[in-house]
């Protein structure tokens, strides 16, 4: 097993979106099959930081998740830190996955970036629709906050 | 998959044969299906019914001279007939051909709006599934109506006492369904038509859910509108009936406008056809009708009594296993019920089990089941629910119980 005791803020400063998304695609590479796979989502979905209970607001809901999901974001220094949560422990996997590659990133880079590793994770293939339904809205919902501050910024 | 002895007198063996979908591997396990209350496997006498409409008689119906047209509206009015004979109606048109339930309830919601008036009370179960709530909501909307609620008990039983007293406010109509799709229940609808009827108000039952395993007397029940799906009885999704009594079907208005629900067509005036092709506007699902009528078949065959024996079997024996696995609880125990059980596990949420449990070939259902208003009641976002039909066995259920020790173990 990998070790997943990240210094996020660390960690997020030095690579950009690319770097990690090439590292969680390695690291994923690695797992024989789905059982080890998902073991290692509930085990990033534990290790998600809390969101604060002030941002777990009926406004923060995102829309078309089967477990409800939660998401805030602040903006500082050009850098976006998102934090969230959920009540599904594998949905908060996912969300730590998304959060590790998007989080404390500029808005531009966020915008310009592309979610190609999920297919090559296989979560997309090992989500049915329903549920990958739920893993796009998080993505939306992470851009729509980056193209918010960045035209926040413009005016 | 070896089967064990049974009490009842289904060859549960044979059955499975029947349906071709169960012999499937997902994720390199046998498939376990166990979501039959979203919707039912298909049995290949069913499937060659399908099959052989499109090889051999393939024909729009009720209008060509030419022999194929002809055979498919004999098969096709044929069906009408099992299906009339089936829940024992009066008339063979009194059976409409829908696309499913919620399009017959939005039939009779569409023809009140020129029914009722401002002020007037509708009463609907807590326990209805979202298409047999919104449709009404939109007629109250429309209409000035006022849609009152018939509470429910932890049990997930209708509070029968505080319906009588809704009665006292002379509502209009009743709808209820005939079990609960969430939790299984089954509702004494005999007793609330009985006591609507003393009021002067109409009765839809919802009978999505009982249609696969118990058999309905329309006449002896005396209901207005009864209403099902055909994919919830081993039949093709996308076809489904609207029952009502001759007397309602003369009275409301037809739902959609368009070929065959006319009689006589001018720029002046159109005046509809005969029941029940004022209700069916348009080609139907001739298919599908007929496939309809080969499921009902299929399910006469093997015997409503001996389907509802077998299934409470694997309902008691899913039951007590299940109570058995640390911090489970079932919501809606009622004594009534079919074989639907809703549960959550104490610490872990429903999705993930289903997530889990899928990766080791069984299908269950996770979420709202299409019923906030009961999940709001019982306080919970969502449960997982199992339903189980004549085709599965009691192994199916030791593997669903190994699953979800399997599943607790990862998760917690």
């Amino acid at each position: 097993m990998i070790p997943i005791k990240i210094d996020y803020d660390l960690y997020f400063c030095i690579m950009n979106i690319k770097d990690i998304q090439h590292q969680i695609i390695e690291e994923f590479s690695m797992f024989d099959n789905w059982m080890e796979r998902y073991e290692y989502m509930i085990e990033l979905g534990k290790s998600l930081p809390i969101i604060d209970k002030k941002h777990k607001t009926e406004d923060n809901i995102i829309k078309g998740c089967q477990s409800k999901v939660w998401m805030h974001a602040d903006c500082n220094n050009n850098k976006i830190k998102f934090t969230a949560d959920s009540e599904a422990i594998i949905t908060k996997g996912i969300i730590a996955i998304l959060i590790r590659v998007f989080s404390n990133q500029s808005p531009s880079e966020i915008i310009n970036s592309n979610t190609n590793f999920i297919d090559k994770i296989g979560l997309k293939d090992h989500l049915s629709p329903t549920r990958a339904n739920g893993l796009q809205s998080m993505v939306k919902q992470i851009k729509l906050y980056a193209i918010a501050y960045q035209t926040k910024q413009q005016i | 998959m070896k089967s064990i002895e049974f009490k009842s007198s289904i060859n549960v063996r044979k059955v499975r044969e029947d349906f071709p979908i169960l012999s499937r591997k997902i994720n390199n396990h046998p498939l376990i299906y166990f979501d039959n209350a979203a919707t039912s496997q298909t049995p290949q006498q069913v499937i060659d019914v399908i099959s052989d409409y499109y090889s051999l008689y393939n024909a729009n119906i009720h209008r060509g001279v030419h022999k194929l047209s002809q055979e498919a509206t004999d098969k096709y009015e044929a069906s009408r007939k099992k299906i009339q004979n089936h829940f024992n109606a009066k008339h063979p048109h009194e059976v409409i051909f829908t696309s499913g339930a919620t399009h017959s309830i939005n039939i009779v919601a569409h023809g009140f709006t020129e029914i009722l008036k401002k002020g007037e009370i509708i009463l609907v179960s807590a326990m209805e599934h979202h298409s047999n709530i919104v449709p009404w909501q939109m007629l109250c909307e429309k209409t000035g109506a006022v849609l009152k609620v018939i509470p429910m008990n932890n049990e997930g039983e209708l509070n029968m006492a505080k319906f009588e007293t809704l009665l006292k406010l002379n509502p209009k109509l009743v709808f209820v369904n005939h079990i609960s799709n969430a939790l299984g229940t089954i509702n004494p609808i005999e007793k609330i038509i009985e006591k609507s009827h003393e009021v002067g108000a109409a009765v839809l039952i919802d009978g999505a859910q009982a249609c696969p395993h118990i058999k309905s007397d329309f006449q002896k029940l005396d209901v207005d509108f009864y209403v099902t799906s055909a994919h919830k009885m081993c039949g093709p999704t996308g076809v489904g009936i609207l029952y009502a009594k001759e007397k309602w079907l003369n009275k409301l208005p037809p739902f959609q406008g368009g070929g065959e629900m006319i009689s006589e067509v001018t720029f002046d005036k159109t005046s509809y056809a005969e029941l029940p092709h004022k209700f069916e506007a348009g080609t139907p699902n001739i298919c599908g009708g007929i496939a309809f009528g080969a499921a009902i078949d299929y399910l006469n065959e093997i015997g409503f009594d001996n389907i509802t024996s077998y299934e409470n079997e694997l309902l008691q024996y899913a039951t007590e296993k299940l109570l058995k696995i640390d911090g489970l609880r079932i919501y809606g125990p009622s004594k009534n019920k079919t074989s639907v059980i809703s549960f959550n596990i104490d610490g872990i949420h429903a999705y993930d089990l289903g997530s889990i449990i899928d990766k080791l070939g069984i299908a269950i259902r996770t979420g709202q089941h299409c019923a906030q208003p009961i999940m709001d009641f019982y306080g919970v976002s969502g449960t997982a629910r199992v339903s189980f039909s004549f085709y599965n066995t009691k192994e199916e259920i030791d593997h669903l119980i190994v699953a979800i020790n399997k599943a607790v173990l990862m998760l917690k």
